[in-house]
């Protein structure tokens, strides 16, 4: 989960690393009390989750409380790279002296996190790493043993800083980390990292994002979710405890398993080609060992979606029983029915694996007339793509 | 032979005493795998029944180690107790870990791999966050279903869960020397090029067929191996061509960022290798019966 600039900062207040006072607000007129309460004078910033919001127009200084009205005015609302600005945040003005960059992430390939640093900060980093590869330091650090003081050293001593403010550098990283460890983050990035005119060192600007499988222990993180932007279905999908990502074509998808389902989008969006170029709707993996309950939860918010013309549910029994899926595909329509909605979207399905034979003659004997059952994987994504196209 | 798991393998289970524990061990008997324990130290010294065999439960792995000479444990401990389950696993020195828990945190498994290096990698981890591994015929370490295929000669490694069960069912009447599930999280401790570099060893293995998924670099870097080290013939497919830039597919490493981690990156990478790469798992089946077939 990728937070906003303001939970970022938030975090890194929480955490004792140096920030400057900013609050976040959703209207036009909020920012006149707040900017009086930063001191008469405001920098306003666009929340968005997205890069390049200062070339967009979306950070504005405002010199004084009616400024900053006018300008959070001006800003929220404002399209950038497709993100509308739902909030600004208005910061205490810095005087700033130099710019540099920090980070700490995971690295995959080397199975380990790594620490990254420049003394070239306030620019866009991966062009730093492009044109001037020299000016990045980048330091390993063992997941075990953390960032002590001797590697918050190593990391400036890589990077260069200079040497006035490496004693503060130094005490910043070791936040960082915290905020990094304590609070099971996968990325956190300040760009830029500041020196003030009074020879301060203070995180400007940060990026965090934050692992979801470590939600057992962190009870706060679910409080960060930008609910407003999720994807209604999405949300729906969610709250049923089911792992869904909307997609923008027409066939809609269940599947077990995330290779397998993957798996099939393609397969779908290959069969489209022949059939006036449909696409898979969504990813929906209804995951191992899952009950009827399950498959009827996620038919139902398959059935749920306007852009869906038909649905192909895949199923590779492992754990999973094929009957189990048979049952909860007659449930679902079963469920549907009841409540009034009306089913029209044929469903195609495939079963194999587990418990196969039973699953299938579940669905031949409940004969509902919008089930059809084929018997290969390819065959069930060309008939599905077939009648989606047919719509 | 077969890599990694045989049937001399003494499995035992960590978690066994738990429901999915206690579903997968009954499973795991049932397809002849050699189960002398399991671990929990609040039922140390009881036993559990499955349908008719004993199986002590020890109070710790070291423990279990000494009075079985255990060699492999899978694990399905709940993903808050697993980082503690495998140090302990690897504090024991066993051989082999196979880790099925889903849902770990990333800085618990960084965690554990990197105490597992401190320790002198004496400990292969196999997942976390997958099916584990099988030899048919043999023993099975996981959630693999054993009824889908043979023993045979093609090996199979793979970052899916079903997946693997799709390839082998696709290959059922060929058979398969071991099957490896190494999971799709973003760090994993058995990687591609581990289960190559094994299978390129194994006598028993003629073909080898790789899955691979969007996200990270690790095809790419398994393609490097096998140009350089791999004789044997190599049959691949990688899941999540049409998987959209930015959005996680099921597994926490299953994700493009910008240009990297792409299927179609790895697929080219995999290809300039010498390596034959199907676009869906039936034309992968498809490629792998005629490399047998010479």
């Amino acid at each position: 989960m990728d937070l906003f600039e303001y939970q970022a900062r938030d975090l890194f207040a929480k955490h004792d690393v140096p920030v400057l006072a900013g609050e976040v607000i959703d209207t036009p007129e909020a920012a006149r009390e707040v900017t009086e309460r930063l001191g008469g004078r405001a920098v306003v910033k666009a929340q968005v989750k997205v890069g390049g919001r200062g070339k967009a127009g979306g950070v504005k200084l405002a010199s004084d409380p009616a400024d900053a009205v006018a300008k959070a005015e001006a800003i929220l609302g404002m399209d950038i790279k497709g993100h509308t600005v739902h909030k600004v945040m208005l910061a205490q003005t810095a005087d700033i002296v130099d710019e540099y960059y920090v980070s700490f992430l995971l690295d995959r390939t080397n199975r380990t996190f790594l620490a990254m640093a420049s003394v070239e900060g306030g620019v866009d980093i991966e062009e730093v790493a492009a044109t001037k590869p020299e000016a990045l330091a980048k330091v390993a650090v063992d997941a075990v043993d953390g960032v002590t003081e001797a590697k918050a050293r190593e990391i400036v001593e890589a990077a260069k800083f200079p040497a006035e403010i490496a004693d503060q550098v130094v005490a910043a990283l070791q936040k960082l980390w915290d905020v990094f460890v304590k609070e099971d983050a996968l990325l956190v990035e300040v760009n830029p990292l500041v020196k003030t005119g009074d020879g301060r060192i203070v995180a400007l600007d940060g990026k965090v994002s934050l692992d979801a499988n470590a939600e057992f222990r962190q009870p706060d993180h679910a409080a960060l979710e930008d609910k407003a932007a999720a994807d209604p279905l999405e949300a729906a999908a969610k709250a049923k405890n089911l792992n869904y990502v909307k997609l923008d074509g027409q066939v809609g998808i269940i599947g077990n398993g995330a290779g397998l389902v993957m798996s099939t989008l393609d397969v779908v969006a290959y069969a489209g080609e022949k059939h006036s170029g449909v696409k898979p709707a969504n990813f929906l993996d209804i995951g191992g060992g899952a009950s009827a309950e399950v498959m009827a939860n996620g038919l139902e918010i398959i059935l749920g979606d306007p852009d869906v013309r038909s649905v192909f549910v895949n199923v590779f029994g492992g754990i999973t029983s094929c009957d189990a899926v048979a049952n909860g595909i007659v449930q679902a329509l079963e469920l549907l029915k009841s409540k009034g909605e009306e089913v029209n979207k044929p469903l195609v399905v495939r079963l194999d694996g587990n418990n196969a034979e039973l699953g299938r003659k579940i669905l031949t004997d409940a004969a509902h007339p919008l089930v059809q059952q084929v018997d290969t994987m390819d065959g069930a994504a060309d008939k599905a793509a077939e009648l989606a196209a047919a719509k | 032979m077969a890599i990694f798991l045989t049937k001399e393998s003494k499995v035992i289970v960590q978690g066994m005493t738990g429901s999915e524990g206690q579903k997968h061990t009954r499973r795991m008997l049932a397809s002849g795998t050699n189960i002398v324990g399991g671990v929990n130290p609040r039922k140390a010294g009881t036993t559990v029944d499955f349908d008719g065999t004993e199986v002590p439960v020890f109070g710790g792995v070291k423990e279990a180690i000494e009075a079985t000479g255990a060699d492999v444990t899978v694990i399905f401990v709940p993903e808050k107790f697993t980082k503690s389950a495998v140090i302990e696993a690897i504090d024991a020195e066993i051989p082999l870990a196979v880790v099925i828990t889903e849902g770990i945190a990333v800085h618990d498994t960084a965690e554990f791999w990197a105490y597992a290096g401190k320790k002198g990698n004496k400990t292969r981890i196999v997942g976390p966050n997958c099916p584990g591994l099988i030899t048919p015929g043999q023993s099975n370490a996981g959630i693999i279903p054993a009824d889908i295929t043979n023993s045979g000669r093609i090996g199979l490694v793979s970052k899916s869960g079903t997946l693997t069960y799709q390839m082998m069912y696709e290959l059922r009447d060929l058979g398969f020397s071991t099957c490896v599930g190494i999971g799709g999280d973003p760090i994993i401790g058995t990687t591609h090029i581990d289960a190559l570099k094994a299978f390129e060893a194994d006598p028993d293995t003629d073909l080898i067929v790789m899955i691979g998924e969007i996200g990270g670099d690790a095809e790419e870097r398994a393609a490097d191996f096998i140009k350089a080290n791999v004789t044997k013939p190599v049959v691949g497919y990688v899941a999540g061509f049409t998987a959209p830039e930015g959005k996680t597919m099921g597994h926490a490493g299953a994700i493009v960022s910008g240009s990297s981690g792409t299927a179609q990156a790895k697929k080219e990478a995999l290809e300039a290798a010498g390596v034959k790469v199907g676009k869906t798992p039936s034309e992968t089946a498809r490629l792998a019966r005629e490399v047998l077939a010479g």
